[in-house]
């Protein structure tokens, strides 16, 4: 098998605050692989912008280490560090632009750094500038393009050096919806034509199921699971993951916050649930009550779910798991999951 | 009292003596203060090349400096004027006392300047394999400077009014002509007419400072 692009092993960071020290992360152990486009999902101050940026060791960890093509990045010394960092491109929430820069200048930016000649930096930045559609915009300043905009010449800025890598924290956090699904196709062409490894750091599940293969759920600093994300989706092991794939209604519903049992159905989602469940209601001639549906778009691929509260009675619960049995619908029952 | 051809004269050599005073001193405490600037913030513990206990020594030289009242750092430079210059009296002897207690204020005006700066844009560039010099160069100064320019007018009024002090020790300038005709022989109205010539500099510096900022801002259009 191949070395994984990014391997972080046994990782942890411990910040000092005047309250005493903050455990920002701890035992991360992940792989990342060259060309996949890899998500990381948490909630607020689970610990993912320290994880980015440990990752190319804009912070030290306290404990562990990160590989990047199977060197060690603690090993190295700070120039060495710097140029491990030229093959990973970071883009932020923020943008961060330089605001007395012209676009094109900004994308000039990290050519200067290296020394690239003005001219092959300005034609270079050029072609990255056309890739990501502003080639017009080349002389206007941060200040006069909108969120979306900025966040394209963040990301042709991220590309000048033709990096492995691309770290995205929370990139598309401050974009409005319509603005994000352009960004994360942008992403995504970018991975497809020119092999960039992407890591997407988000809390919104929305992004990961756009353009993720494979997602890491990070929760109280420390990695609650790993997997594909359509597998995550359709069977979420940990707590966090039921509440960031069905929500706050979902983990309500997963809670058993109702008296009964409750059981969680897994449909394609090209079939609409109502036939399901009309369906189920008239052959088992028993009441259910929806506490969760939802369809997803995963990878084009279409999925969707539903939590249903089983009839109150246990004659009329086992005649629903018999019917959804006799027609092959996967279920589980979810009374037991800890909140 | 009146504005005869010699008043006017004298008048004359008064601006232009506070003129290159304020120059002088101001071009020196740059040279000075703004180095200083740059490693207070590079050094700080959050800095991008943290080394706390220089940036500790230097705020507390830099503070006590500070405290010093200008009119007793005057006294206590001028003797050093005498060593570098050569004489203790009149308008390029004070350009050094100047210096002394404007740099460590350039110095916190750069300081606050680039405070203001977005640490992301800084974590940008660090993202970027950046190194300390590099950012320094090309994000602290050129992402800060309108900031830097406001806060130069800022810095240089102030020598400016600092200057007027040096009409007490044998220095020359429009506060030498207010302070040896107000104070020492009750003319009043020439005291008046240093004062508003004084006013009307320190309008021009800050003026001049505001609209270099405002045009050399990219940020507002
Ligand atoms: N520089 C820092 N100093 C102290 N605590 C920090 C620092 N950076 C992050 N933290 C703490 O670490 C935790 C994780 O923060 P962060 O990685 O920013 O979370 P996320 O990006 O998932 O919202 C939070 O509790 C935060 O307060
Ligand atoms: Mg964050």
């Amino acid at each position: 098998m191949e070395t994984p692009i990014i391997q972080i092993q046994n990782l942890a960071k411990e910040f000092k605050t005047a309250n005493g020290p903050v455990r920002a992360l701890q035992d991360i152990n992940l792989e990342v692989s060259a060309g996949e486009i890899f998500g990381i999902i948490g909630l607020s101050g689970a610990g993912k912008s320290t994880l980015v940026r440990c990752i190319n060791y804009l912070e030290v960890p306290t404990e562990g280490d990160v590989l990047f093509e199977g060197q060690s990045m603690a090993a190295m010394t700070d120039a060495q560090r710097r140029t491990t960092r030229r093959s990973m491109g970071m883009i932020f929430q923020q943008f961060n632009l330089l605001a007395q820069r012209n676009v094109i200048r900004n994308v000039c930016f990290p050519l200067e750094l290296t020394g690239v000649p003005k001219k092959e930096a300005r034609e270079r930045a050029m072609e990255l500038l056309k890739m990501v559609g502003l080639e017009d915009r080349a002389q206007a300043y941060p200040a006069q393009l909108s969120g979306g905009q900025k966040q394209r010449v963040a990301i042709a800025r991220a590309l000048a050096t033709n990096p492995k890598v691309i770290l995205c924290d929370e990139a598309t956090s401050a974009l409005d919806p319509n603005t994000t699904k352009q960004i994360l196709e942008l992403l995504k062409e970018i991975n497809q034509t020119m092999g960039v490894t992407i890591i997407v750091i988000t809390h919104e599940m929305a992004v990961i199921e756009a353009i993720c293969d494979r997602v890491a759920i990070i929760d109280q600093s420390r990695i609650a699971e790993v997997g594909a994300v359509s597998e995550i989706f359709l069977n979420p092991q940990s707590a966090i993951g039921r509440k960031l794939i069905m929500g706050d209604a979902g983990e309500r519903a997963a809670g058993g916050t109702g008296s009964g049992r409750s059981i969680r159905i897994i449909f394609d989602g090209r079939e609409s649930a109502e036939p399901i469940i009309s369906n189920m209601v008239l052959a088992c001639k028993a009441p259910v009550n929806i506490m969760y549906a939802a369809t997803r778009d995963i990878q084009g691929k279409a999925m969707g779910q539903m939590v249903v509260q089983l009839p109150k009675d246990a004659d009329g619960a086992e005649r629903v798991i018999d019917y959804l049995e006799s027609i092959k619908i996967p279920y589980e029952e979810v009374n037991g999951y800890e909140a | 009292m009146k504005l005869d051809a010699v008043t006017i004269n004298m008048l004359k050599t008064g601006i232009w003596e506070s003129f290159y005073m304020t120059a002088l001193s101001s071009l020196f405490a740059y040279i000075i203060g703004l180095p200083l600037g740059i490693i207070l913030v590079v050094t700080d513990e959050g800095g991008i090349r943290p080394i706390p206990w220089l940036q500790k020594i230097l705020g507390v030289v830099i503070n006590l400096l500070r405290s010093v009242p200008f009119l007793i750092l005057l006294f206590i430079a001028l003797p050093l004027s005498k060593i570098v210059i050569g004489t203790r009296i009149g308008s390029p002897a004070i350009v050094i006392p100047l210096t002394i207690a404007a740099a460590p204020y350039v110095a916190r005006v750069v300081e606050s300047s680039f405070r203001e700066l977005d640490a992301g844009v800084i974590e940008a560039a660090q993202s970027m394999g950046a190194s300390t010099w590099q950012i320094i160069w090309k994000v602290f100064l050129p992402e800060s400077k309108p900031s830097l320019l406001l806060g130069a007018a800022l810095a240089v009024t102030t020598i400016l009014s600092y200057s007027a002090m040096a009409g007490f020790t044998g220095g020359g300038g429009l506060g030498a002509i207010a302070i040896n005709y107000g104070y020492y022989r009750y003319e009043p109205f020439l005291m008046w007419v240093s004062v508003v010539l004084l006013v009307v500099m320190v309008q021009i510096i800050q003026e001049a400072g505001n609209r270099l900022s405002r045009k050399s801002d990219k940020r507002i259009r």
